[in-house]
């Protein structure tokens, strides 16, 4: 398989776990995986990307701009900055819940995320989900990677199974939270199930 | 051997586990970090591993280590190695016993450093070998042949990853049963391992001779390869060959010279990839290092060719490189058709711009807000230092005038001072980094009687790096609890006659602290203790009340990423909040609460 995912969010989303468990259910099904991870200053509250390449013939550590078969965006702004990833037929796949910058409420723009959705829909094949509904059974946002990932599985664009990335969540997420991942993973396939469906 | 899917930083580390490595030092810096880190999770027994007070400190334990035949890894950023470079540039002249492999990563961006220096200039600078890897698998293996080089030639060697490769994950197959080198100890020779003028000029001599000599061996090397045919040759080396090859996957018969070993360089390897070669287009970042080094050897030669590169324009002058980029320049170099551009769509929404800011509930924004509210209607002066509290900059704190290199602040307030002694003359520091460089510059202060106020920013880690315990958290890398070394009582014994400690979340305390330190004279100096929010456990979060007259005082002051206006209304975003408390101290009609109090 080659196939190259850009997981976009804002420092603190979960995103690095998002884009491991990822990248370690590709290798499971037998794929030659490389990632990387933007980390330093950029990550606190700033914007964060990770770039999953799948297949033998990835050689640069990012993905090339217009390459990524899908961009997984936790945050709807983040999906727009980084739409020149897309690749012609790409699919973004993104949480509709706005995180907003400190910058935003100092100067009460007014931001929240609607305006980011509705680009999308307008420009790309996109799937956007509401992250905070899907979790409200689990009480908290710290469930928001398993929910998109489990988005990501259910459309179908990201080529493995949802077998493959339960068994990765199993295996890479603390084990008191597991159980409660492996719902939110669920919650999050069937939204990407009824997308694929339409 | 098993597989690992790993950081680069970690197959380094895994690397020099996998040459028998048996005393590791460093000090974190991005993107360097990772390596200790990785080193310290894996070694067995008879490895030391330890993070050091500073940079030199590393290399001096790690050249005492290699003296006696240890084999030694030493890790730091780019930076890090102008803190280092002290003992380096001897180092060089004297040589070791055991391998000795200095890992520089370099930032080219800068991503998260203050400069764009390039650690390649300085292995030809120093005289000593550098190592190049373009990949975490490459890293793997080429941190091995740094030992077998810096061991046959009694030399340290420099190993020099950029951040792309650092933060790259990728599977590589791990040698399980590599064992710690054995050695035989230090032999007391002092015509080694005393430097004096006349032993310098007799090692010069030697390492001149020598280096032609390495640079022979890696003409031979493996990892310095030569594909394709053509009069156009393109010429690369570290994470640009990455790069490079993304585009030459439709161009696979283009002539493409890899170099992993760029000081001493391989002349005779760079030679044969030249002939017949017309035209040559070097693809690298930081300094054009390859392009002079081609420049050179093709004048020496009297050879005819084009070199095209960083100093004709055809290569970005500064910044990262990057897969766009180095396509349209070999496209353009080439002839080949450019790539077909990706643009976003067009008519983009308005993006809110990210900042990297404090960290909701951090102390800092607390000891900043402290001095600040303190320092109203008073000249000041706000030397800040390297650490997250670099981000009090930001506004609406607005807290750092300055901000130099590791410990400056500290100096740079006395220079401040010592230029308007009206001004009152604040430097602040982080713990780490008062141990890793700030305890001179407040000798210094002392001892020639400057007027300045010092703040310790002790949030007991290495925040900005990850987390990694320090000589004031009271453990060590070995696994060891030991005493904590005391910053109060270390300014005690410099001769600072005002140490008063305060809690920066207590605001009125804090504001009253530093009142008192500005209204007398000398070196004073304000402790500012409350843990990092990433290691502390946390309050019950803070709310807000009915009786909020929405005058948004609490954001416009303290910028806290937890306090959001949601539907024109202030909020707190209870998955942030840490119960800080600091904005319900602010608050001019109490209508902020919740917190550790109730």
């Amino acid at each position: 398989m080659n196939k190259d995912i850009l997981v976009c969010g804002v420092g603190g989303q979960g995103t690095v776990l998002a884009s491991k468990l990822i990248a370690s259910a590709a290798m499971n099904c037998g794929n030659t995986v490389h990632s990387a991870e933007t980390i330093g200053m950029a990550q606190r509250g700033g914007s964060v990307t990770s770039h999953i390449r799948i297949g033998k013939e990835a050689y640069a550590p990012l993905i090339p701009k217009g390459n990524a078969d899908i961009v997984l965006a936790f945050e709807p702004a983040e999906a727009v900055r980084n739409l020149a990833y897309l690749k012609k037929g790409g699919i973004v796949i993104a949480n509709c819940v706005p995180v907003k910058p400190v910058t935003e409420s100092l100067q009460d723009t007014g931001y929240d995320g609607r305006q980011m959705t509705e680009y999308l829909k307008e420009k790309v094949d996109c799937l956007i989900i509401d992250a905070e509904e899907i979790c409200r059974p689990f009480h908290s946002s710290r469930y928001f990677n398993a929910v998109i990932l489990g988005a990501a599985a259910g459309s179908g664009r990201l080529g493995l199974a949802a077998e493959a990335l339960l068994d990765a969540i199993g295996a890479g997420v603390r084990e008191e939270y597991v159980t409660t991942n492996k719902q939110a993973f669920m919650a999050g396939l069937e939204a990407g199930k009824k997308y694929a469906a339409e | 051997m098993r597989k690992e899917y790993v950081m680069g930083n970690g197959a380094i580390a895994l690397g020099a586990l996998a040459a028998g490595v048996n005393v590791v030092s460093g000090y974190p810096g991005t993107p360097s970090s990772e390596i200790i880190e990785t080193v310290s999770r894996y070694a067995g027994e008879g490895v030391h591993v330890e993070w050091s007070v500073n940079e030199k400190a590393a290399l001096e334990v790690a050249a005492g280590a290699a003296y006696s035949g240890a084999r030694t890894l030493v890790t730091m950023k780019q930076v890090g190695l102008n803190v280092a470079s002290d003992p380096l540039m001897s180092l060089a002249y004297v040589g070791v016993e055991g391998g000795m492999v200095i890992v520089a990563a370099d930032d080219p961006g800068p991503i998260s450093s203050q400069t764009e220096q390039d650690t390649r200039m300085f292995a030809e600078f120093a005289r000593i070998p550098v190592f190049d890897p373009s990949s975490p698998e490459e890293a793997y293996e080429m941190i091995q042949d740094a030992y077998a080089c810096s061991e046959k030639y009694h030399t340290p060697v420099l190993f020099r990853p950029t951040t792309r490769v650092c933060h790259a994950y990728a599977s590589i197959e791990v040698e399980e049963n590599a064992a710690p080198k054995r050695y035989e100890g230090f032999h007391r020779d002092t015509g080694r391992w005393v430097i004096f003028p006349r032993l310098s000029y007799q090692n010069h001599a030697m390492i001149e001779k020598r280096n032609p000599q390495i640079g022979e061996d890696f003409s031979d090397y493996g990892k310095n390869t030569l594909t394709g045919t053509g009069k156009r040759a393109v010429i690369t080396s570290g994470v640009s060959y990455a790069y490079v090859r993304e585009y030459l996957k439709d161009y696979p018969e283009v002539r493409l010279i890899r170099i992993a070993t760029p000081y001493p360089f391989p002349e005779r390897f760079v030679l044969r990839g030249l002939e017949g070669v017309e035209e040559a287009l070097c693809v690298e970042e930081l300094s054009p290092y390859l392009e002079s080094a081609v420049l050179k050897l093709i004048g020496a030669k009297g050879l005819f060719v084009k070199v095209y590169g960083r100093l004709t324009g055809h290569i970005a002058p500064s910044g990262e490189n990057s897969t766009e980029a180095s396509a349209k320049a070999l496209s353009h170099f080439l002839g080949t058709p450019e790539r077909e551009k990706s643009s976003p769509p067009p008519d983009m929404p308005r993006l809110p711009v990210r900042p990297p800011v404090l960290c909701a509930g951090c102390p800092h924004r607390a000891s900043f807000y402290a001095v600040k509210k303190a320092m109203e209607g008073r000249k000041a002066y706000f030397c800040g230092d390297i650490g997250c509290y670099t981000l009090g900059n930001a506004a609406p704190l607005d807290m750092v005038d300055t901000c130099l290199c590791m410990g400056a602040g500290i100096t740079m307030a006395q220079g401040l001072h010592w230029t308007d002694p009206e001004g009152v003359c604040f430097a602040f520091v982080g713990d780490s980094t008062f141990f890793a460089s700030g305890m001179t510059g407040v000798v210094n202060a002392v001892y020639n009687n400057a007027d300045m106020i010092l703040c310790v920013l002790d949030n007991s880690t290495t925040a900005m790096t990850g987390h990694q315990p320090h000589p004031g958290t009271g453990r060590n890398l070995m696994g060891s609890i030991v005493e904590r070394v005391d910053i109060g009582k270390i300014l005690e014994g410099m001769g600072v006659k005002k140490i008063l400690r305060v809690n920066p979340l207590d605001h009125p305390a804090a504001v009253a602290a530093v009142k008192e330190c500005a209204g007398s004279s000398g070196v004073k100096a304000i402790i500012f203790r409350s843990p990092c929010i990433a290691a502390a456990k946390h309050g019950k979060g803070m709310a807000v009340g009915e009786n909020c007259i929405q005058c948004k005082k609490c954001i416009r002051e303290t910028g806290c990423p937890a306090l959001v206006i949601k539907d024109k209304k202030v909020e707190i975003d209870a998955g942030l909040c840490t119960g800080c408390g600091l904005c319900s101290q602010i608050c001019p009609v109490s209508a902020i609460g919740g917190g550790e109090d109730e």
